[in-house]
């Protein structure tokens, strides 16, 4: 029982992270429709940015107090990420307004292998470690529920904690800002938020700004989890099937699937995997939702799909 | 002036039902195909054919399997990859299980089994539709990546994990120099395009572009989805399982599952995107730019007398690969196809411009 709960956290709290990278795309595909890839390869850009601009700033400019450095640094990584969105507005979606959905998709593929080229030649492509400052000692939760308690790593709560209110300050940015009110609009009826006056091009500059916020916070969160390399790119593949569990277009669906499929894939592996040879992880999320998929097409909150000829 | 179709009348329902029913294209197309069987192999030096005409001609294949599904039929899919490699270990294992089969055969056999596994990962494509269906495909990219890694018996039980084709060969002749394999890679290519282009005319084709455009409205003129979509996806995985075997046994020699990962699906999409949706030509066109591309950046900074160490080179090449496939998309989203056919409509009447 013990070690079932422990998998289980575990899976869950590797989930919260999916989420913050699942939701990064949901954000971009509700405002304009795109289905974007490259955000794997902005949690890398951020990531590397992030990790360098500490080691960096110390050098250049001598500061020498390590929270005041890091501050700047995600500051400086913000930064870079509204750039990012302005160019992308300006030189990709402006250009391929209303074409297909594949067009899109395949557009942020090259978006995706550019920023990755990009990132990677300014910011060097060797294996960094970021530390925040974070706690990464186990800990152990329950010990006066059962016996022994259950495991867990302290970095992993304080991430689940970090990627809770980044959820919380979304929902409220969202719900009582003018600026979220124009976004809901946008994202419920393109045309009818323009007929009423509020501008497409700046909505969408905005909302790749919030995924690039995003993107950096999940890189700093997977980055001191796993330190920045490459492979963090290829998290684009891991949010996917949660993705498309949740539903594109729901947020709280981004959350609610990467739990599942934290969940349902570390205990796959633990239980199912020995049996078959191990290594099932990663087909086993895809697998789990078309399962949930078969029953509800859209995914578990997305807006139903209403079709007429 | 020269490329009109005025005058030429068509007297039969057979001249009016030909695949080039203009005079000017079908001589272009047998000047091409004899080139292709007798110049092009006389010419050409074996750095040219092996790693340039082969596998052009192979992802070809590949790409009108991948654009029959996708083009045609208007389900996506990012799991070509595993199809082909689905070919490549059903083609290895009839080899091996069966010494002595003939080599076509053993293609025929590898694309049947890769056409049974994909009917069976289309069925979802009946309720699922767009962009969620993407993780079916998925599924079966990551699963059989899976698979094929850690399942020894798909492997023969070799201990590295990586198989090695056998010795080539047709009716006692042996396939060995890079030109006898040439010649195979294009016959089968020619065959597979003269499949594909007749299929996608007639009436099955037909079934599959209504099912594209609007699969509610093909219902209700009577055509059945689940017909049309399985068998899109039967012989999309079809020729996708012969381009992998063929990928496997003429190209790579000996391989690993890591060969057909999931890179090699989105290199394949980006084949028939930038080539066209929904043409033969733009698969053809398609595979040669996104094959060349590479290879050209790569040989690039040489040519101009600039050195970069392989590192800068790679991300050099990751970023203008980037930058082309944006481009090429905003230039003309219907890909180079289009582009021949816009070319094509202004010759029709060149030099007068109405």
């Amino acid at each position: 029982m013990g070690f079932f709960l422990e998998v289980l956290i575990g899976g869950l709290l590797v989930g919260v992270l999916y989420s913050l990278v699942a939701l990064g795309f949901v954000l971009i595909f509700k405002a304009s429709g795109v289905f974007n890839f490259a955000q794997g390869a902005m949690v890398l850009l951020a990531a590397l940015c992030l990790v360098r601009m500490i080691e960096w700033l110390p050098k250049w400019f001598g500061l020498d107090n390590p929270a005041l450095v890091i501050v700047l640094a995600a500051l400086i990584s913000g930064v870079m990420m509204v750039g990012v969105a302005v160019i992308i507005e300006r030189l990709v979606l402006r250009p391929l307004v209303n074409q297909e959905g594949i067009i899109l998709f395949m557009a942020t593929l090259g978006v995706a292998y550019f920023v990755e080229g990009a990132g990677q030649s300014i910011f060097g492509s060797n294996v960094y470690t970021l530390n925040l400052g974070i706690p990464k000692d186990p800990v152990f939760l329950f010990e006066n529920l059962f016996e022994g308690g259950v495991l867990v790593n302290e970095f992993d709560i304080w991430s689940a904690i970090a990627a809770g209110i980044l959820v919380v300050g979304l929902a409220l940015f969202f719900q009582y800002t003018r600026t979220g009110r124009a976004l809901r609009a946008v994202a419920d009826d393109h045309q009818a938020a323009q007929s009423v006056g509020i501008p497409l091009n700046r909505i969408w500059v905005i909302v790749w700004t919030v995924a690039g916020i995003v993107a950096l916070v999940a890189g700093a969160v997977w980055g001191s989890k796993l330190s920045v390399q490459f492979s963090i790119a290829l998290l684009a593949l891991k949010a996917l099937p949660v993705l498309i569990l949740g539903g594109f277009t729901s947020v709280p669906g981004a959350i609610i699937g990467g739990l599942i499929i934290g969940a349902g894939e570390k205990l796959s592996e633990v239980f199912i995997g020995p049996l078959v040879g191990g290594g099932i992880e990663i087909w086993f999320a895809y697998g789990l939702a078309l399962v949930f998929l078969l029953f509800r097409p859209q995914g578990l909150f997305g807006e139903k799909i209403i079709e007429r000829v | 002036m020269f490329y009109r179709e005025a005058g030429q009348f068509k007297t039969d329902y057979r001249s009016d039902q030909q695949i080039f029913p203009i005079t000017q294209d079908r001589v272009a197309v047998w000047a091409m195909a004899i080139t292709a069987f007798t110049a092009v192999p006389y010419f050409a030096t074996d750095y040219l054919i092996i790693s340039i005409l082969n596998p052009f001609l192979i992802l070809a294949i590949a790409a009108i399997g991948l654009n029959i599904l996708v083009g045609y039929c208007g389900q996506i899919s990012l799991g070509t990859g595993a199809f082909m490699a689905i070919g490549a270990y059903a083609a290895y294992n009839f080899a091996t299980h069966f010494p002595g089969l003939n080599l076509l055969v053993i293609f025929v056999l590898a694309g049947l089994t890769s056409a049974l596994i994909g009917i069976l990962f289309g069925i979802p494509s009946l309720r699922i539709k767009g962009f969620y269906l993407t993780v079916a495909t998925l599924a079966a990219q990551f699963f059989f990546e899976w698979l094929f890694l850690r399942v020894k018996w798909f492997t023969n039980y070799s201990p590295s994990g990586s198989v090695v084709a056998p010795p080539l060969g047709i009716f006692g002749l042996p396939i060995a120099t890079p030109h006898a394999k040439y010649f195979l890679v294009l016959g089968i290519t020619v065959i597979v395009a003269l499949i594909a282009a007749n299929l996608t005319r007639g009436h099955i084709g037909r079934s599959w572009m209504a099912i594209r455009d609007m699969d509610i409205a093909a219902e209700i003129i009577g055509i059945r989805p689940m017909q049309a979509k399985l068998s899109a996806f039967a012989v999309s995985s079809f020729f996708v399982g012969i381009a992998g075997a063929l990928w496997a046994f003429v190209f790579l020699g000996s391989w690993e599952p890591l060969a057909f990962d999931i890179n090699r699906s989105f290199q394949l999409l980006f084949m028939i995107i930038i080539g066209g949706l929904g043409s033969i030509l733009g698969s053809f066109v398609g595979a040669a730019f996104i094959m060349m591309l590479p290879i050209f950046l790569n040989q690039a900074p040489a040519l101009f007398g600039i050195h970069l160490s392989t590192e800068t080179v790679s991300h050099l090449e990751f970023m203008i690969f980037g930058v082309l496939i944006v481009f090429f998309l905003i230039a003309e989203p219907h890909g180079l196809a289009r582009l021949w056919a816009i070319g094509k409509e202004k010759l029709r009447i060149w030099p007068f411009p109405h």
